[in-house]
């Protein structure tokens, strides 16, 4: 291994960026765009996981996965930010505190 | 014929599917401003032709595309429904949309766009295509939530959605991440041989499975992971809601077939606990808080929290018998909340949501044939005999009972009895309460509209009817769970 990372490194890796995107989103009272940083997150956390173990174990499906990932990711961004933008329309305020319209 | 014409052949449904949703949005595109049917009126043949299709499907079965797609008994049945639920929504759909403003033809593409995304996750025979219907099933889901975009409460339902689907999703891919390293591959079957030889005490399968069940209970709605289903069952337009409640949750539980039963069915003795948790917590929280909800959308959100305690009680079981029950209990939930919500569909018109219980007040009086089919509707809900919601508490009770959880099932029945109250609360308003002197029903009178009536009336009585034969539905959910286990 001679100074190579092991498995081990990039799985604990991507738990850690997992971690912070969960906390993100959860402890985040401040602005919405984070959240969606945050969601970003979660999703480069589960790739970085899939390629550390598609090189592992020498089997491409993996990496595969990862492409479909990123595509995804980048619509669901796409459409997040829609629903941002027409929220912000009615409410006029993207701050997390803000969203209160619905409770109970 | 040839292997490769074969594999086109499983996905026929989904190919037509497809296309249409392309020809619904350019015709919609170019038609749409002089004939402004156009978009629903080619929804509907759609969702026929590939019930057609389908149809001639059944019988067959294998694998496609390298194991990307399963064509088992499971997938023709669950197809066939979610088709039934999108065409109900359809055609309750149409005056609601239009007092509001938002008669577009987007809607109609979104549904079959998300009708696509169900279709997928029920024939995904591996992590990625499972994973991609997933998710075309919940960018649709969001779109569609916050369609109505001039409405605050629409829009913030679909941030929240938005952001707490994507978590859902997130958590999901984890745990598939790391079942991806235990076994290294993606196709559901080919995990199912790699776990024979995992202990199941291994501390990655473990979190695997907390993550793919966390997942899945978000995606189902089951307490503690329902905290954005009453939020967005209330915000969403009606005919939203109404489709929530209907073909995803069939994609839910094409969740649990394929990753845990088809994949982890070996694993069986780890994830059950995890089941029981949910299920007790769904069945305590949802029946508990409905009782104090006042908008009738948001108290049938609580519901649904129930019902999904009741279902996992099937999937607890962990027997053939136990995952017929829990999919025929879909089946049911599904019908039982196209009911309802299209109950609210129809007595609501511009200006009045017909979502607060009070405001079904004296509906006896007004309207004593819609009164009659909410009476069936509730009393189906709360599992009151003749009605299938009755046949399918018991067939859930029985398999968890015959699989040796009595204690489960006693809790089961405990819940069931308080959840009862709710739902008979709205039948004392209905016929024994005076109408709201706050609303005036005289100036604005319910609006006709017989497709909607006709199609509410026919799925109330199917309720009624399904209740005393039950038989068939039953055999046909036993059939779909043939193949799978």
């Amino acid at each position: 291994m001679g100074g190579q990372p092991t498995l081990a490194a990039y799985l604990i890796l991507g738990a850690i960026l997992f971690s912070i995107g969960v906390v993100g989103i959860f402890l985040n009272r401040k602005n919405v765009i984070i959240l969606l940083m945050a969601i970003e997150l979660l999703l480069l956390a589960v790739n970085i996981n899939l390629v550390a173990f598609s090189r592992y174990l020498g089997n491409l499906e993996g990496q595969v996965f990862v492409f479909f990932i990123l595509t995804v990711a980048a619509a669901e961004a796409a459409i997040g930010l829609a629903i941002l933008v027409v929220y912000f329309r009615n409410r006029r305020s993207i701050n997390v505190e803000d969203i209160d319209e619905l409770r109970g | 014929m040839n292997a490769f014409l074969l594999h086109w052949t499983f996905a026929i449904p989904e190919i037509w599917v497809l296309s249409m949703a392309c020809v619904v949005l350019l015709a919609d595109l170019y038609l749409g401003e002089r004939l402004r049917d156009v978009a629903p009126v080619l929804t509907v043949l759609t969702l026929l032709g590939a019930a057609v299709l389908t149809f001639f499907e059944i019988g067959q079965s294998g694998t496609a595309f390298a194991g990307q797609l399963i064509l088992d008994p499971f997938t023709n049945v669950a197809e066939l429904f979610s088709y039934l639920a999108v065409l109900m929504v359809v055609l309750y759909s149409r005056r609601y949309l239009m007092d509001r403003g938002i008669y577009r033809g987007e809607i109609y593409v979104l549904l079959l766009f998300a009708l696509l995304g169900v279709m997928v996750m029920v024939s995904g025979g591996s992590l990625l295509s499972i994973y991609l219907g997933l998710e075309l099933l919940a960018l649709s889901q969001y779109a569609l939530v916050a369609f109505h975009r001039d409405s605050l409460s629409a829009t913030e339902a679909g941030l929240k959605y938005f952001v707490l689907g994507a978590l859902a999703s997130g958590l999901l891919l984890y745990g598939m991440s790391l079942l991806y390293g235990l076994t290294g591959t993606l196709d559901v079957r080919h995990i199912a041989a790699a776990l024979v030889n995992v202990n199941s005490s291994n501390l990655i399968l473990v979190f695997a499975l907390v993550f793919i069940v966390a997942g899945i209970a978000f995606k189902l709605g089951a307490a503690p992971f329902h905290m954005w289903l009453p939020d967005v069952y209330q915000g969403a337009p009606t005919v939203v809601t109404t489709f929530l409640a209907s073909a995803p949750k069939i994609g839910a539980f094409a969740l649990i077939v394929r990753l845990l039963i088809d994949g982890g069915y070996g694993m069986l003795e780890s994830w059950q606990q995890i089941f029981i948790a949910l299920t007790l917590v769904s069945l305590v929280v949802g029946n508990l808080i409905a009782i104090a909800q006042q908008n009738l959308k948001r108290m049938l959100a609580y519901s649904t929290v129930g019902h999904v305690g009741f279902l996992s009680l099937g999937i607890v079981a962990g027997t053939a018998a136990g995952f017929a029950s829990a999919f025929f209990y879909t089946i049911v939930y599904v019908l039982m909340s196209l009911a309802g919500f299209g109950m609210i569909l129809l007595l609501s018109r511009a200006g009045f949501e017909a979502e607060r219980i009070d405001d079904f007040k004296g509906l006896a009086q007004r309207k004593p044939w819609y009164a009659f089919l909410m009476l069936i509707i509730m009393f189906s809900m709360a599992g009151v005999p003749p009605t299938v919601g009755f046949y399918a508490k018991l067939a859930v009770f029985q398999a968890v009972i015959a699989a040796g959880y009595v204690w489960l099932a006693v809790i089961g029945v405990l819940l069931a009895v308080i959840g009862a109250f709710y739902y008979l609360r709205v039948v004392k308003v209905m016929f024994f309460d005076a109408p709201d002197p706050d609303v005036d029903f005289e100036n604005a009178p319910i609006v006709r509209d017989d497709l909607a009536s006709a199609t509410l009336s026919m799925n109330s009585l199917a309720l009624l009817v399904l209740g005393i034969v039950p038989g068939p539905l039953m055999a046909f959910c036993f059939y779909a769970m043939q193949g799978v286990i």
